[in-house]
């Protein structure tokens, strides 16, 4: 388990003090991924290095399991780094050196036998779907195949904890995808607990079991994912929920006037959003039988997080304005937030 | 041969075991300074780096003091330095002339120039090197040599290679004060006493040494850039 007691980090620059990170309390549990998610100048990078101490917070305890980090010695807290292993944006692969040599880079001092070492080498190789390009030199391989291999080399040391500070950032969707598949087999596979920081929502849809929203150096909401998606509390947070859905283009489809959004005498335009729990009821048909309302879907968006879906609905409602009345009543009786955009 | 030799260039036949002579003091001369500039410059390069602001141990004072010593003795003209050092090459080496004499100021007019290429070598390292490696569990030490060194290989190729060639110059400027070696024989022979022929084989000498130098460095640079 890592723990985070009031966590403030200061840096005094030549402009003044920069707040970077103000008295954040966290608790990640061990096997779980928990995602950091906020907008470039939120912290999130100061804070995760405050984690493995590679930045020494101004104030307040840093602790993994029962050992407080933040009271350790730099040559103690060097071995209890071998145990945190850590990937970058940049992958920070070092140039001068093949594929092989960089996993062996921190097995330096291990006290593997020169056959020991190579066997696990070749594992983390073949873990991470490399094994062909174990004598590339890093100027030789993808973006994604580089952080294949900073991954091998943070796993070389047997890690309880890997810190990912913007893994996926300088890569495109497609790879993203591949190396959150291979951040979430490490997790299943090997137990490793993964703190991910992220500016993408969808990174944290994809994988995470737990988040944090920061903004200006605080963590503003927290939560399990699901929780978070269903029922964001703080606006960025509904801000970065947005991002991860188009559904907000009705909003400017409604102001543009589009066609699609022309409605005859009687008719209504509504948003459903929909969480895990209501999903599973046939709603829909529910109000177009027991309600005489038609019903006409105009574009939706759902999501599985966590497998549950939950998601948003864009519907045209047609019928007596007493029954529309009474369906939309009989919906958010069943917890579906109905959002009437347009009447006519 | 030896006879179209003593056609072409009479001045350097005539007196061949001094020209021998003169290219051995040369080579020694460039050998040792070479040597033991690499090892002072390549350490005080490191500490620069390393105690500059933000990186592994970042020390004000000494960065500051390093920084101001080797910066005065580049800002002193060679020439000057060698007259400005005569009181403390007598101390080290017993005398200011020939060949013994003139090691001593080539050192500190070599080292200072090196540690600032070697520095500028190392500043290129990409920070986040530094930072995977410490969140690795790097002591400094294995940063300095597995990352800062090791990593900046090519760079600092490039630093010997420059700093190799503008020795050449430096010695032969304590030829001209009596510190021996081609620079020495050529102002000796071939300036004062108007033999050209010397002078030309002399600086027919040094371009095929610079040549080399160059070369050698480069195909070395390459080898080692990845």
């Amino acid at each position: 388990m890592i723990r985070l007691e009031h966590v403030s980090k200061t840096f005094d620059t030549v402009s003044g003090d920069v707040h970077a990170v103000k008295e954040v309390n966290l608790e990640i549990q061990d096997g779980e991924i928990f995602g950091i998610i906020g907008f470039s100048g939120a912290g999130k990078s100061t804070l995760v290095r405050c984690i493995n101490l590679l930045e020494r917070p101004s104030n307040g305890k840093v602790w993994i399991d029962d050992e407080e980090l933040t009271k350790m010695s730099e040559k103690a807290l060097r071995e209890v780094r071998k145990k945190i292993g850590m990937i970058f944006q940049h992958f920070n692969l070092m140039r001068s050196r093949t594929v092989y040599q960089n996993i062996a880079f921190p097995l330096k001092g291990s006290g593997l036998s020169k056959e020991e070492m190579d066997k696990k080498i070749t594992s983390l190789l073949e873990l991470v779907d490399l094994g062909d390009k174990k004598d590339a030199y890093p100027s030789q391989l993808s973006g994604g195949q580089k952080q294949r291999v900073a991954i091998a080399r943070a796993l070389a040391n047997d890690p309880k904890v890997l810190l990912c500070d913007e893994a996926t950032s300088a890569l495109d969707p497609q790879t993203t995808k591949s190396i959150l598949k291979l951040l979430k087999q490490v997790n299943e596979k090997l137990g490793i607990t993964i703190v991910l920081i992220t500016h993408e929502m969808a990174v944290i849809k994809e994988i995470c079991d737990r988040v944090a929203v920061m903004e200006k150096g605080k963590v503003i909401e927290e939560g399990n994912i699901l929780e978070v998606f269903c029922k964001p509390q703080a606006k960025v947070t509904k801000d970065f929920i947005a991002t991860t859905s188009n559904i907000s283009r009705i909003y400017e489809m409604v102001d543009e006037g589009s066609a699609l959004t022309e409605l005859k005498p009687g008719q209504h335009l509504v948003k459903l959003n929909y969480d895990a729990v209501n999903t599973s009821k046939a709603l829909i048909s529910e109000i177009s039988r027991d309600f005489h309302v038609d019903t006409n879907i105009i574009f939706g968006n759902v999501e599985i997080i966590k497998d549950s879906p939950l998601g948003d609905l864009v519907v045209i409602f047609g019928g007596q304005k007493e029954d529309i009345q009474n369906a939309i009543a009989y919906m958010e009786k069943h917890d579906v937030k109905v959002e009437v955009l347009k009447e006519c | 041969m030896l006879e179209v030799l003593n056609d072409l260039i009479p001045n350097i036949m005539n007196k061949l075991p001094e020209f021998w002579q003169a290219i051995l003091d040369f080579f020694i001369m460039l050998g040792i300074t070479g040597a033991v500039s690499f090892i002072f410059g390549t350490l005080f390069g490191v500490i620069l780096t390393v105690t500059r602001r933000g990186d592994i141990l970042e020390n004000k004072v000494i960065y500051f003091i390093l920084g101001k010593i080797i910066d005065l003795f580049r800002a002193i003209p060679f020439v000057i330095l060698i007259f400005f050092l005569g009181p403390m090459t007598r101390i080290i080496a017993g005398t200011t002339i020939g060949l013994r004499g003139a090691l001593f100021p080539l050192m500190v007019g070599t080292i200072p120039f090196f540690a600032r290429q070697v520095e500028s070598a190392l500043a290129e390292i990409d920070r986040g090197l530094i930072e995977a490696s410490q969140a690795m569990g790097s002591s400094p030490m294995e940063i300095i040599f597995r990352v800062y060194l090791k990593e900046s290989i090519p760079g600092i190729i490039r630093a010997t290679t420059i700093t190799l060639i503008s020795l050449i110059g430096l010695i032969t400027m304590v030829g001209a004060v009596g510190g021996g070696g081609i620079g020495d024989f050529a102002i000796r022979y071939g300036y004062n006493s108007m033999q050209n022929d010397v002078t030309y084989v002399c600086v027919i000498i040094l371009l095929l040494i610079t040549t080399t130098i160059q070369g050698v460095g480069n195909i070395l640079i390459r080898k080692t850039t990845h």
